[in-house]
């Protein structure tokens, strides 16, 4: 108790320096939250992504389509239980800026998407419109979408403005589904393309295969791949994750530098709070003489050392710990639905608590050194 | 038969390095203190009293010759075990008084308590004791700062001697005190020695402190020069 209080007592000697200290810390821990939850947003849609559907795309590039003929010759394959077509549209809602993802699908894709809660007479709804889509809760409430609204898009990789009707607001099953997008008619799709570009007509931009158990995914791989082996179109076949992380690893350089950052702006209060703890010690050099002299050893300067700079680094950790969340959700605010998943994870919770404990361990690592080696004569004669 | 002396120095000699150079501080100093004594060390800046008196204290270690206290030898002692020894033999009374500024002045006597086995209630008790034999009962919940230069060091007294420790060594204890402060505490370390039989050991450059001794001993270039014997037996005056 006599100990905690002296501590505590010396942690706030310096108000102002310990205040300064303290608000470096709580930036720079929430500086690191956020940076690290940044980096699990990048992850979000492949850590959401499952190993029990596989995607199927051209083997050249994700550019190039597959035939719609294709179709029928995967779901004849064993292990295979779905086939749903998805075609990428990339269109533009009012500007460029509100972008989001469309794709125009097979009416059983959402078959494969258990996480992805349709309400049933919204899903009837859409499958008897031509023109209906379906759209995710975050898409719907980022723009205020609602069942009925018609929502004009304009096409860049098919030409021409389209007008899709809103049939359904999709849920996510849990926070970590990401929602931010919309569906409609690969038929729809498909039928205005056979009209305006016939040779663009019947192509498929990728295959999604449900597949009847997750641990055959590598054979049924496999399978599909050697059927379309030498033909015009070579298929590529992955799991969903690993389809996903192949976009992930497209920024890795980024995530590379992000994550760097984050490592640096942790480096950086480190020495801000050893200076801060050096100064101190080298202040109280007289009174850890004195204490010496009074018979206290080398492990009792030791404690008052550590404890003050945990004290420091716990109280400007925690406030660090308190804000991320706020801050987080701030910035998913101003990011505008880039980054539709940003939660901060327990883990990242974690490292925030272990990055505030490991500043103020290594800042008050040398100046209890030299507090223990300090020769009592010396440390007598010394000036604050 | 004479029982041995408190302080038993032999042939002590100390030196510091200075860059390439070593400048002998003391040499060759062999003196005798009897328990119950109140000595004052004088000699000009550079003398050597003050490196003497961390000899003694234990805070320093010389270079030869033998350190008896008590007829332990304090030089043969590792830092851990000079330590303990410092806490239960040693009381120190410094002239910038050196009490922790964050702490109260009950906390700041309680400090050397933290080493003995005593519980809270029996140090809190102690202390306030001490506290209110140096006249401070009334002020024990002041930091220093906000108590006068006397106060702090009548605070440090009571630090010193809440251990109840055989010998107290003071390095010029009323150097930052103004006239009547300095005879206040003066007077305090007389009756330490006089009533509670603690030997003292006070370096001081001031000839009206060195009254306050029993005895006196005079340094000069790290020598031995003198004793005079037979003083303090009058109070001192403000």
């Amino acid at each position: 108790m006599y100990v905690l209080k002296l501590i505590t007592k010396n942690a706030f000697r310096h108000r102002l320096r310990t205040i300064l200290t303290v608000v470096g810390l709580a930036i720079a821990v929430l500086a690191y939250g956020l940076l690290q939850t940044v980096v699990d947003a990048w992850y979000a849609g492949a850590a959401a992504a499952s190993n029990a559907r596989l995607v199927t795309r051209n083997a050249i590039s994700l550019v190039f389509p597959l035939p719609l003929s294709y179709e029928g010759r995967i779901r004849g394959i064993d292990g295979v239980t779905v086939v749903a077509r998805s075609n990428w549209f990339g269109g533009i809602y009012q500007e460029p800026k509100n972008f989001f993802a469309q794709f125009a699908v097979s009416d059983n894709y959402l078959d494969l998407y258990p996480e992805f809660v349709l309400p049933e007479d919204q899903h009837v709804a859409y499958l008897r419109d031509r023109k209906g889509c379906v759209v995710g809760r975050q898409l719907a409430d980022q723009f205020g979408f609602k069942l009925g609204d018609v929502l004009p898009i304009k096409g860049t990789i098919f030409p021409g403005t389209w007008e899709f009707v809103v049939r359904g607001i999709f849920e996510g099953v849990d926070e970590t589904k990401v929602t931010r997008q919309m569906m409609f008619h690969w038929e729809y799709l498909n039928e205005t393309v056979r009209k305006t570009a016939r040779r663009r007509a019947d192509q498929v931009g990728l295959y999604v295969v449900g597949i009847d158990n997750p641990d055959n995914a590598a054979s049924i791989s496999r399978s599909i791949d050697a059927v379309f082996k030498n033909s015009l179109a070579e298929t590529l076949t992955e799991t969903e994750q690993a389809f996903q992380l192949g976009f992930v690893a497209m920024s890795n350089e980024i995530i590379a530098a992000i994550r760097i950052v984050s490592y640096v702006v942790i480096l950086i209060i480190m020495a801000v709070m050893a200076n801060t703890m050096a100064m101190s010690a080298r202040e109280r050099t007289s009174e850890y003489a004195t204490l010496k002299a009074l018979g206290f050893g080398p492990a009792f300067l030791t404690v008052l050392i550590f404890g003050e700079s945990m004290v420091i680094c716990t109280i400007g950790g925690a406030f660090g710990l308190l804000l991320t969340p706020l801050a987080a959700s701030a910035f998913k605010k101003a990011a505008g639905g880039v980054f539709p998943v940003f939660e901060v994870s327990r883990q990242t919770i974690l490292l925030q608590i272990g990055c505030a404990l490991v500043i103020g361990a290594a800042a008050a690592i040398v100046p209890a050194l030299r507090a223990a080696r300090v020769r009592i004569v010396d440390g007598l004669r010394a000036i604050g | 038969m004479s029982s041995a002396p408190l302080v038993e120095l032999r042939q002590l000699a100390k030196a510091y390095q200075r860059g390439d150079q070593i400048v002998p501080v003391l040499t060759d100093i062999t003196l005798d203190i009897e328990e119950g004594e109140f000595i004052a060390l004088m000699g000009p800046s550079g003398s050597g009293k003050s490196t003497l008196l961390n000899l003694i204290a234990g805070i320093d270690k010389p270079d030869s010759g033998k350190l008896l206290i008590g007829g332990l030898d304090i030089t043969r002692l590792s830092e851990a075990d000079l330590a303990d020894w410092r806490a239960a033999n040693v009381g120190f009374i410094f002239q910038f008084y050196n009490l922790m500024p964050v702490l109260t002045a009950f906390e700041n006597v309680e400090l050397p308590l933290l080493l003995t086995s005593l519980s809270r209630a029996e140090r809190r008790e102690r202390v306030e004791i001490t506290l209110d034999m140096v006249g401070l009962a009334d002020r024990m919940r002041h930091v220093p700062s906000e108590l006068s230069g006397g106060q702090q060091q009548r605070v440090a007294i009571a630090r010193a001697v809440i251990a109840d420790p055989t010998l107290i060594v003071a390095d010029e204890p009323t150097g930052d005190l103004d006239r009547n402060s300095a005879a206040d505490i003066l007077n305090m370390m007389q009756r330490l020695n006089q009533e509670m039989r603690k030997t003292i050991i006070m370096v001081t450059h001031d000839a009206n402190a060195a009254h306050a001794a029993k005895s006196v001993v005079h340094l000069e270039k790290g020598e031995l020069i003198g004793t005079i014997k037979g003083r303090g037996e009058s109070t001192v005056e403000e």
